[in-house]
Formats: C-alpha cells, structure tokens, sequence
C-alpha cells in the first residue's frame, strides 16, 4: 500500500481546513482527550438535547493531519443525530480502524460513508491508531463519561 | 570513514524496512548494536553464565570476573580513579534517580535549590521534582536562548547560598547544544556545589574524561552507546559514593544483617541491589571496545562531518525550521516543516525506510517554551553516511509534495 492511500485528499483537505473546529456557544456536555505519547490533544464539545439527539458537535486541538481529520470527520457526520446512532458508527469506526472490518450502516449516506472510510488507511499504521481513535474515545467520553478526560495510555 | 565497512558491522542494517534500506536516524533514542555484542551476550549464556558476586562455583567465579571486566574497562574508559565509583544500573534515568534520592534525602532540606536548565531530558527533571515534593526544595531553570543552547551566565545568576547541586545535561537531546561542563563545573566548585551530568547525548559522540570534566557525578545510557538495553551506569566520585547512603535495599548490597541491625559495605556494592542485568553487562564491554577501535576522536571527527552535510542540505529546503543553532553541536538535527506535524513527517518517512524520531523527545518544557507541540527528530551514529542524509533529504521533499506545500 502506497503512503498517499494513509494521506488521501480528504484527510489532507479536512486535515487543513478543519469543520466544526471551535467551541460550540451552546455545548452542555464537553470531555478532554489526551495522546501522551504522540502530544495529539483534542477538546469535544456538544449540545445534546432533551431526545438524546446531537444538536450540536465541535472540537478543539492540535495534533497530526490523522487525529485532526478524524476529529472533524467525525463532527461532521455525527452531528444532527441521535447519540445512540452516532455510538453504533462510532463502534463501526473503531471495529474498521482496529480489525479492518467494513462499514456497515444503513444509516450514513454514501458521501458520509466514503469519508469515514478514508481514514481506513491508518489500520496499516499501527502507531497512529490512536491517533485517528482519539476523538471519537473523546466523543464518548463527554456523554457517557464520569472522568471527562481520556489518556489513550490508561 | 567508511561506513559501509562500518555498517556491515551491524546485522540491523541486512534486513530492510518497508522494503527500503533502513536509514537509522534514531540514535540519539537508542542506537543500533554491533554483532561483537549481540554475539558476547549469546556466548555468555551459552558458555559462562552464572549469577554474579554469591556462589563459590567455577561458573560464578567467571560470570563475575567477566561482569566486573566491564566495570574495569568503563572506568578506564571515562577515567575514572577508583573502580568503586562506576556503578551498574539499569539505565541513565535510574543513575539520576539514584542521585536525587540518595543525595536529596541526605543533603537537600526544605527551601534549598536544585539548579537545572530548560533543556534538561524529564529524566533530568522529575527525579528532581520528587525532592522538590518530599523535601520542600525549589528547582530553578537556567533559560535556553534564541540558540538553543544556556549560556554560563544564565547559569552563574541563579546560583546562590541554597543551591545545593546543579544538575545539567551534556548535550541537549533536541538542539544538540554541547555545555560547557568543565566551566560550568569550575564555577560550581567555587561555591563547593556538585555538578551532575546527563551525559545520555554524550557519552557515545563526544571524548568524556571524568578528570577533564571534573564533575560529581555523570549518568550515561549504554544502550545509546551501542551497547544493550537495561544498562545504565552511574559515575560518581569517590567522596559521593563513600558519603551517601545506600539506594535500594535487598540481595547482595548487604553486609551484614540482624533482626535489629543492617550493616552496609561499601560502593559499588551497596548500590548494586539485587540480581543486575548480567549478560547485558557483559555484552556491554563489546560496545566500549568497539567504540575504542573505531577511536572516540574519528567518531567525533565522522558525526561532525555528517552533522554539517545534513544541516546544510537539509536548509536548502525553504519549508524547513531546523531547531537551534548552538555554536557546538551535537550530532543531532531537530526539525519543523510548515504545516506538517511531525508524527505525519515520521510515518511518510518510515515508509522510505528512513527512522526518525517525532514527538517533544522527553522535553516538554523545551518544547513549550519554542511554542512547540512536537518536533521532529534526525540522529546521527557512527554507522550514517552522506548517503543517509540524502535519502533524508528526499523523503522530506516527499513529505512537501505530498501535503502539496
């Protein structure tokens, strides 16, 4: 596998021009990541209304192209939908970055589903694993979490 | 020099990385080992190991002679006086702790300064902390200039009445910048403050003669002087090893012990606890002599040379920021490129078999203070040749064409 199918156009485009990077005015629910070993920091914030639904989703950070696309690859596709849909391609991000399994939702759009799937590059690249994982571990984190802080090393 | 004869001293470099010829840039992290010592450490177990220092049996008596060779050939090698001040430990970071302990629980009370630099390695800094934490003490940094490198004067303002020890690296591990060990150890003695060295950077590039320099202690990793893992050593002088107390207690480090008393002997022993990495050792006594053949002045003379080359290549290209332009320097190059982090610059590198090294290289609080998240990382050993650089060179082009800037 050539290096430029890790570094394909959308990562380096959404590498460079992030979406959604900022803090949401009307976030209720935020968590910290942390990549010790690499420095790749990321801040998710998000708004998550009465009905468990995504409202709103961004992020703030610095790191490698990696953990900087999947970060607002990520905000760009989850926001807008329920968070129990949004944890299933969470899952399903996590089960193709680390096994190499296929995407298989019904509920992403084609586009939606080629984004995502051109981060699959990175599973060949098993030191930058975290760093394609971080924000969607974050993600989680800020619903579901008590610590609010993720350390890809604990 | 001629490196190819010097590479096909190292079986690493038959094998190929991602298909390519490996491009070993990574030796200010760990450097690679010559067969002489990965062949001496197969020989030792297969033919002579024993534990050493406790049982009567033929076999221990030649593990131990064998293991005690290398302290003999160390101590010769840095010339030390006395045998008593080379101890064994696991590693560079482990000879540091074993000073801040020892020497922070004996002599460091609340309120007294531990002097260090920005520069320092977090090996040379959280050992320091933990007194800083048990004791009360205070740690004040000499500041790094534009250059990289701490000037003397930046050192020679901070030390007062408190300072109770200065403890300094030989070579910073991220600008290369060399300090000046031997003044700043003559203004430390002035004021009768021991001087310890992190001489991780230094030890395997740069001639280091425990007279010459003068210091109290100096802390070297011998896995980056081509040597194996789980070594570190621990030079101390005479005075230090005699007054400071023992730093781990268990087998071996005894002298004698009673159901109300522990009698300890002297150094190296009573530093030396527990069962230590033999083999290792031994094998490391392949590494000082190989060192020794290739001669520590043609090493300095071949790095600088190699050194010079890739600065200036690598300056050609408009896009890079190398890091630090010490006046001495190491035979490190760290660098930025704009608009690349440098964990995406390591992986397209890697895949052109070129292994560097990205992140803050245990140096956070250099790197904060270059505004710096991460940098990228060129070493050089003994083995790099002008070839290296230059594949080097491209595969940092690769990086620009590929994120197009």
């Amino acid at each position: 596998m050539d290096i430029k199918e890790l570094y394909q156009e959308i990562i380096l485009d959404h590498g460079k021009n992030p979406r959604n990077k900022n803090i949401c005015k009307d976030f209720n629910k935020d968590a910290k990541g942390h990549n010790p070993l690499c420095g790749d920091k990321v801040h998710i914030y998000l708004k998550l209304d009465n009905e468990k639904k995504l409202e709103n989703i961004s992020f703030e950070g610095e790191g490698c192209a990696i953990s900087m696309a999947s970060a607002s690859i990520m905000t760009e596709i989850i926001k807008g939908k329920q968070f129990n849909i949004a944890k299933k391609i969470q899952e399903d991000f996590l089960n193709m970055i680390k096994e190499g399994s296929k995407l298989n939702m019904n509920s992403l759009t084609d586009t939606e589903n080629m984004t995502m799937m051109s981060l699959s590059g990175v599973k060949r690249f098993p030191m930058r694993v975290k760093c394609a994982t971080l924000a969607w571990h974050t993600f989680i984190e800020a619903v579901e979490g008590n610590k609010k802080i993720v350390n890809t090393e604990n | 020099m001629d490196t190819k004869e010097i590479k096909s001293k190292f079986p690493i470099f038959k094998n190929k990385v991602n298909g390519k010829q490996l491009v070993y840039l990574d030796s200010a992290n760990s450097s690679q080992k010559p067969k002489t010592v990965i062949d001496r450490i197969s020989k030792f177990y297969s033919k002579e190991f024993s534990n050493v220092g406790r049982s009567v049996h033929s076999l221990a008596v030649t593990a131990t002679n064998r293991f005690e060779e290398t302290r003999d050939l160390m101590k010769k090698y840095i010339n030390a006086k006395y045998r008593e001040e080379i101890i064994f430990t696991k590693n560079a970071t482990e000879a540091i702790n074993l000073v801040a302990s020892t020497y922070g629980e004996k002599f460091i009370e609340s309120g007294d300064e531990i002097l260090i630099t920005e520069l320092e390695h977090h090996a040379n800094y959280v050992p320091w902390h933990f007194i800083r934490e048990k004791k009360g003490a205070i740690i004040k940094f000499a500041k790094c200039n534009d250059k990289g490198e701490v000037d003397i004067d930046e050192i020679k303002k901070l030390i007062t009445n408190k300072t109770k020890i200065i403890a300094i690296t030989h070579i910073s591990n991220v600008t290369g910048a060399i300090m000046p060990i031997k003044k700043i150890v003559d203004l430390a003695s002035q004021k009768k403050i021991p001087v310890l060295v992190d001489g991780c950077q230094g030890a395997p590039h740069v001639k280091v003669d425990m007279q010459e320099l003068g210091c109290d202690f100096y802390a070297i990793s011998c896995h980056k002087m081509y040597g194996p893992t789980g070594v570190g050593i621990l030079y101390a002088k005479k005075k230090w090893v005699d007054a400071l107390p023992p730093y781990q207690g268990g087998g071996g480090m005894i002298e004698e012990v009673k159901k109300n008393n522990i009698t300890f002997p002297g150094s190296p022993t009573k530093f030396e606890a527990g069962t230590l990495q033999t083999a290792e050792v031994v094998g490391f006594s392949e590494s000082i002599k190989f060192i020794k053949d290739v001669g520590i002045k043609n090493i300095m003379k071949h790095e600088k040379e190699i050194l010079e080359y890739g600065l200036e290549k690598i300056k050609k290209n408009n896009s890079v920021k190398i890091i630090g332009e010490p006046k001495n320097r190491g035979s490190i190059i760290s660098f930025t490129i704009k608009g690349i982090h440098p964990h995406d610059i390591a992986t397209i590198l890697d895949e052109d078999g070129v292994a560097i090294r990205a992140g803050h290289h245990c140096c956070q609080i250099l790197h904060d203070k270059m505004g710096l998240a991460a940098s990228a990382r060129a070493s050089l050993g003994i083995y790099n040749s002008k070839e290296d650089i230059d594949i080097l060179s491209n595969a940092i082009k690769k990086c620009n064409k590929i994120f197009n800037n």
